[in-house]
């Protein structure tokens, strides 16, 4: 038939296999690449170490342990948690555009991260916590902004908050690496704003992954109805949803986990946005397999590029310059292959 | 006679409260088993009425029953397996297949973390082919007609099976073939126990299909009854604020107007 697109056909070359065969592939991959990621980097020289190399030597068993091994995970965990978050914003909002940080997370994160470098010392542990706490106070404040616009649906109202309230914070931001010392607190503040997991260690894990892992476990239950709650709110009532409460379940879990690993990373973007693109091109719109796509995808997409940033030069390369560099290269891709269409 | 199954006793509604009343003290009965169509001017407050039949909106005076219920008594999921709603239109962002969006009329029937199974997928199939869509059940809902897309939220309801079917505008977009099919649909589902309850602009689309009519206007009904009793050009007159006239075609009421027909004066 004509009318069908060539985006019909590859995504029925996938169907074609079963969705659930693939999405296990998927994650074969992504532990794959997890492990062998373990002996990737530049100790004691750029590249793989052998196995005998970590047997012998004791310095590089504590890189690899102590170092690689927290590394690994988080940026996993990052990406699993961006592309979760990004994959249910996109559906609840019925909105291709929109990525987790919208609604004043990012630039409140950004803003929390800032302030407690230049005034409390940029201890990590205060800085993660000011960032985790402005992170949710940009979300609370979108959220009470949106409940008094007197017009509009909820889409529309949570919207312009959003945009409001990052606006907001981002001329904070301004403010502050205006006042910032150029020497020190400057390129700091700068890092934070390129994303980057060069800090992590073993004992922020041990803080974040509980949070992260239920919530992430919540959306992944509820990854079928997350289908019903992008339906329009009549009709989504009328199919036995609640659908203001179960939304705000469902987005109150993909803040939590979006905020907790930006606030360890600083801001690593386009993984949110691009990630949900991919797995909706390979899985289909349905949520019950592109959800869980958008996850093993985005912790995928974010090893890789970690891997990258640690290995590829002497100096740290920023996470997020690398995601942002991939992601929009993907973007374009995906937008001259039809890959995103956008109703309306 | 049996039991209403909807019932509406002086029902008040207004959208915010400094607005004019959209509903003013309408009462209404519907018995389980019909066809019931609503007519009225645009903006009389039929999708209201409908939107308040479905227990989604709540009114600010006067009672809404269900079979003999306030919606209070129903669980999430029991009022879903009772009601089912067709909207006019819908805006569907993403590129399911037919098949995939049929199967969320599923939901009601299944736990909050539940995946449909195989009698889900069985009773989506074969709302897909009642409302002749079999052949193309994995084309996304996306690239497909206006008219497709109406039978597709008809198809979503269907898998549903609702006791009671709330459908705004069903044959807005459909072409006559399609039209007339999805009328001997709903007839089908009448004759299985299903109450069936439209709007429509089109009076011969009321005149063919309902055994109910209600007329509404000014936010009230101004009319209700058997159809032979209230098809008449009297009260279609009234209703749309016309001069109209019901005939007798071939055994079918039809209605026509002149053409240039002035509004009369009330």
């Amino acid at each position: 038939m004509n009318r069908l697109s060539r985006n019909q056909i590859q995504t029925k070359a996938v169907r074609a296999i079963k969705p659930a065969s693939f999405l296990v592939a998927l994650l074969i991959m992504l532990i794959a690449a997890a492990i062998l990621s373990l002996f990737l980097g530049r100790y004691p020289q750029p590249g793989l170490i052998s196995l005998n190399q970590i047997q012998q030597d004791e310095l590089a068993q504590r890189v690899v342990l102590n170092l690689r091994a927290p590394r690994i995970l988080a940026a996993i965990l990052l990406g699993v948690s961006l592309g979760a978050a990004g994959s249910v914003f996109q559906m609840i909002f019925s909105n291709p555009l929109v990525e987790p940080g919208f609604l004043g997370v990012s630039q409140g994160a950004t803003f929390g991260a800032a302030l407690a470098i230049i005034y409390l010392g940029g201890v990590p542990w205060i800085t993660q916590t000011s960032a985790a706490l402005f992170a949710f106070g940009g979300l609370a404040i979108s959220y009470y902004l949106s409940r008094r616009v007197r017009f509009g649906g909820w889409v529309l109202r949570l919207v312009l908050a959003g945009i409001a309230v990052s606006a907001l914070f981002s001329s904070g931001v301004g403010m502050l690496k205006f006042l910032a010392d150029p020497l020190e607190e400057l390129p700091e503040i700068t890092f934070w704003l390129l994303g980057g997991l060069y800090k992590i260690t073993w004992d922020d894990l041990r803080l974040l992954l509980p949070v992260v892992l239920v919530c992430l476990i919540i959306l992944f239950q509820m990854r079928w109805r997350i289908n019903l709650l992008s339906l329009e709110d009549d009709v989504a009532f009328s199919l036995g949803v609640a659908p203001g409460r179960e939304r705000t379940l469902v987005l109150a879990a993909s803040v939590i986990a979006a905020a907790g690993v930006t606030a360890v990373s600083g801001i690593v973007g386009w993984v949110g946005l691009i990630v949900p693109h991919i797995s909706r091109r390979l899985f289909g719109a349905n949520a019950r397999y592109s959800l869980p796509g958008a996850m093993i995808l985005g912790g995928l997409f974010t090893l890789l590029c970690d891997d990258l940033a640690r290995t590829l030069m002497v100096a740290e390369i920023p996470l997020g310059v690398l995601t942002s560099l991939f992601g929009a290269l993907s973007f374009m891709l995906l937008m001259v292959s039809r890959g995103i269409k956008v109703e309306k | 006679m049996s039991s209403p199954i909807l019932t509406f006793e002086e029902v008040t509604f207004r959208y915010q409260p400094d607005e004019h009343l959209v509903l003013d003290k309408l009462s209404l009965q519907i018995q389980p088993s019909t066809i019931t169509a609503i007519l009225g001017p645009n903006g009389v407050g039929k999708t209201t009425l409908l939107h308040l039949g479905l227990g989604w909106r709540r009114p600010q005076g006067g009672k809404i029953r269900v079979d003999g219920r306030s919606f209070q008594e129903f669980s999430r999921s029991e009022l879903g397996k009772w009601i089912g709603l067709v909207p006019q239109t819908e805006h569907i962002a993403y590129d399911y297949s037919i098949l995939e969006y049929v199967l969320l009329g599923r939901a009601p029937y299944l736990l909050p973390l539940e995946m449909p199974g195989e009698a889900d997928y069985r009773a989506a199939a074969e709302a897909i082919e009642t409302v002749g869509l079999a052949k193309m059940r994995s084309r996304p809902v996306t690239e497909l007609s206006g008219g497709e897309r109406q039978l597709v939220l008809v198809a979503r309801a269907l898998a549903q099976q609702p006791r009671l079917l709330l459908l705004d505008e069903p044959t807005n977009h459909l072409d006559l073939g399609n039209k007339i099919h999805l009328l001997e649909l709903l007839r089908n589902l009448k004759e299985n126990g299903v109450t069936v309850i439209f709007t429509t602009h089109d009076p011969d689309v009321a005149a063919v299909l309902a055994d109910q009519l209600v007329l509404m206007r000014d936010g009230k009904v101004q009319h209700a009854g058997p159809l032979n009793e209230q098809f008449t050009s009297e009260k279609l007159s009234e209703t749309y604020n016309v001069t109209v006239e019901v005939h007798q075609v071939a055994g079918r009421r039809v209605v026509l107007w002149r053409n240039g027909a002035n509004k009369t004066d009330g």
